[in-house]
């Protein structure tokens, strides 16, 4: 067949299939995508930067604001960068509150991708079902934490807030009822024979690949890598309790829809036991209570639900940190998309490019454009920026 | 059946053409809507928000993109809605007056019928947008799709009925005999011609030409204003038409001569037919194009071609 002539077809920057701006250039032959070229850099809100003029009891509440979905991970590898720095060990119920919160956010960030993954396919029964049953998730997070999102829970040192014997029952409650529909859902993907026709085989990301781009999370989960920030460097609570990593091999967008429906399962087997043992622990202490800013080096990692959250912090024994770094798990997944929409049609590559639950604007660190488009700075001047500031810095470590 | 020119004009403009299935068209997508969201535990919207919607779009701007031919761009809509008023007369008109219908007026129905996708591809494909471009092509393989399983289905209850080619003559030999949706070929041509027209209104799991996900209303994605609204009353109208089209060709018509209730109970089937179309649309994913395409040349021909061959031996 005669080679079909060549067009892009945008995604982005302003585009339907993604909420935030970023753009996909695909180039087509017909419907089949031979290129994708990512380009971002559109949403960059200098977190990093604002960090550093914050104290370390600020500074929590700004990195909760990096990502509206996962507005835990980010505070929880951040709390862990400044302890490990001062060297400040939680309160054992603290560990617990903290993995609650961080697994009830996990469940409802799951259910969100999911009802995102059913409206890019047309199918908007699912995402709307998927949404109502994240409901009841955000409304016991609303419980404890006092709020659905943000909450604002963690603090150097421990949690802010008490998980009390009244919010308990209901939260049982809400998770026996999630248990059931997320079952009720896994079983109605699952079995749905259009929906296998429409992901199987879907936006392949072969375990070689993913080492290569080095994908994290369920994207990594699903393509055969067991990576788990949680098994592999426990934290918080999640050495404690028995929980079970999902990976599957197909590397498909199947595949990572059901590693997150799975994924939510453990999720609320977390939650419960961490409830069980929450009871068992006396009513006690619920923060380590730092006294003054870490002189040193920190890091913190958090498998976010979308793979893992990395933070640095670099103190100088003052209120502020001189040096906060964060990393994004979309960061590294987004790029895997560069092989894993080729050959697929456009109809594949939308579903395969929602399929790593991208968000960008955690991910942006630069933006190196005037308004007339002309670019400022290239990678290589970047770089030598950052090594000069590393140097004014002290030289670094 | 020597009708005066007004009438024929009264019959297309108002009653039961243009005016009437408009009306009735957008009432069906609000029950489209408000169904959809009962499905989805929303409460939906009002009962005059389709109208709110086209009036509205009746007051803004269009915009014709740089490089399109203005006459096609802009012609195809209108050729569009007038073949639906037409094909919504004739089939409206055939039910309830079988008197007044003309010879061949089934091939008429078919034709126009084809009317819509084409002018739809016609639109699409003089925009100059690429991605338009390929809503145009994703709209021509549809069509290409589903347009064999539907002349077999037609094919089969024309058979069935020992050759008539007359809508009139076709519901007349089901009010004196059954309606062919009761009988093992009419209704495998029933359901095969029910998948095609889900595809002709471009509805999940054939909504491929348009998918706003993926190419962000494709066929529609260059049309603004009036000229939408003219677009999305087609569509409305196209809506009403196909459940009338299938309660005429397969389930005895909406009307027939028998007293009494069954006046009113008659217009609850092309109802039935759009709850039927709305509960496919929202327990379903978008299919691809290529599955769209071997669907319909696999499952659904062999359908129809069973169908039909049924009828050939008076099944």
């Amino acid at each position: 067949m005669a080679a079909l002539e060549r067009k892009v077809i945008p995604i982005g920057p302003f585009h339907p299939l993604q909420e935030e701006a970023e753009y996909f250039k695909l180039t087509v032959e017909g419907e089949k995508v031979v290129g994708l070229d990512i380009q971002l850099g559109y949403m960059h809100r200098g977190h990093e930067k604002i960090c550093e003029g914050k104290t370390y009891d600020q500074i929590p509440f700004v990195v909760e604001r990096i990502c509206g979905i996962c507005s835990t991970s980010h505070p929880f590898a951040c709390v862990q960068a400044i302890e490990d720095a001062a060297g400040i060990e939680i309160p054992p119920r603290a560990a617990y509150i903290r993995t609650i919160v961080g697994e009830l956010e996990r469940i409802h960030s799951h259910l969100l991708w999911v009802g995102l993954a059913g409206h890019f396919l047309g199918y908007n029964t699912v995402w709307m079902w998927a949404w109502k049953y994240r409901e009841s998730v955000l409304e016991i997070s609303e419980l404890i934490t006092g709020n659905r999102n943000h909450y604002a829970m963690f603090k150097p040192g421990g949690v802010r807030r008490d998980i009390e014997g009244g919010m308990i029952p209901p939260l049982l409650q809400v998770l026996d009822d999630a248990d059931k529909k997320i079952l009720m859902l896994t079983k109605a993907v699952l079995d749905d024979p259009v929906l296998h026709k429409r992901l199987e085989g879907v936006g392949v990301l072969t375990p070689e690949m993913a080492v290569e781009y080095s994908v994290v999370g369920p994207t990594a989960r699903a393509s055969g890598l067991a990576i788990d920030v949680r098994k592999d460097d426990p934290h918080a609570a999640y050495d404690w309790i028995e929980w079970e990593e999902i990976v599957l091999h197909e590397g498909d967008v199947f595949a990572k829809a059901k590693v997150r429906l799975l994924e939510c399962l453990e999720s609320t087997k977390i939650i419960r036991q961490c409830v069980q043992k929450l009871k068992d622990l006396p009513e006690g202490e619920i923060d380590a209570h730092m006294e003054r800013g870490p002189d040193g080096e920190g890091i913190g990692r958090y498998e976010a639900p979308r793979g893992e959250v990395f933070h640095y912090v670099k103190g100088d024994g003052s209120l502020y940190p001189s040096r906060y770094k964060i990393r994004a798990p979309s960061s590294m997944n987004i790029k895997s998309n560069e092989v894993a929409v080729l050959g697929g049609s456009v109809a594949d590559a939308a579903i395969t490019l929602a399929a790593v639950d991208p968000c960008y604007c955690c991910t942006e660190r630069i933006a190196a454009f005037n308004t007339k488009g002309k670019l400022l700075y290239t990678w290589d001047d970047l770089v030598k920026l950052s090594q000069e500031k590393t140097a004014r810095m002290g030289g670094g470590s | 059946m020597n009708m005066s020119v007004g009438w024929v004009f009264f019959y297309l403009l108002v009653f039961p053409g243009f005016l009437f299935t408009s009306v009735v068209g957008l009432l069906y997508t609000w029950v489209d809507r408000k169904v959809t969201a009962r499905i989805q535990f929303r409460v939906g919207p009002p009962l005059l928000q389709p109208f709110y919607d086209f009036f509205k779009l009746l007051g803004k701007d269009t915009f014709v993109p740089e490089g399109a031919p203005r006459s096609i761009f802009l012609g195809a809509p209108l050729i569009g809605l007038a073949s639906v008023s037409v094909l919504s007369t004739v089939l409206l008109v055939s039910n309830l007056f079988p008197g007044q219908a003309f010879a061949g007026d089934l091939i008429v129905v078919l034709y126009l019928f084809a009317f819509v996708p084409i002018v739809l591809i016609l639109g699409a494909s003089s925009s100059s947008n690429p991605i338009s471009a390929l809503g145009a092509s994703r709209e021509m393989s549809l069509y290409l799709a589903y347009e064999l399983p539907l002349l077999f289905a037609l094919a089969t209850i024309i058979v069935k009925s020992g050759g008539l080619l007359k809508i009139g003559d076709l519901l007349q030999w089901q009010w004196t005999n059954h309606p062919f949706l009761y009988s093992a070929s009419g209704a495998l041509a029933f359901v095969s011609a029910f998948l095609c027209m889900q595809a002709k209104l471009g509805f999940v799991p054939f909504d491929i030409a348009e998918a706003e996900q993926e190419i962000m209303g494709g066929i529609t994605l260059e049309y603004s204003g009036p000229v939408l609204a003219v677009l999305k009353l087609t569509k409305a109208m196209l809506y009403f038409t196909v459940s009338i089209f299938l309660t005429v060709f397969f389930w005895g018509g909406f009307r027939s001569p028998r007293e009494g209730w069954y006046h009113i109970l008659g217009w609850l089937k092309p109802l039935a037919i759009i709850v039927l179309i709305i509960l496919i649309k929202n327990t379903n994913p978008r299919l691809r194009i290529d599955q769209a395409l071997r669907f319909f040349w696999s499952i659904v021909l062999v359908l129809s071609i069973a169908g039909f061959i049924l009828a050939t031996v008076g099944l």
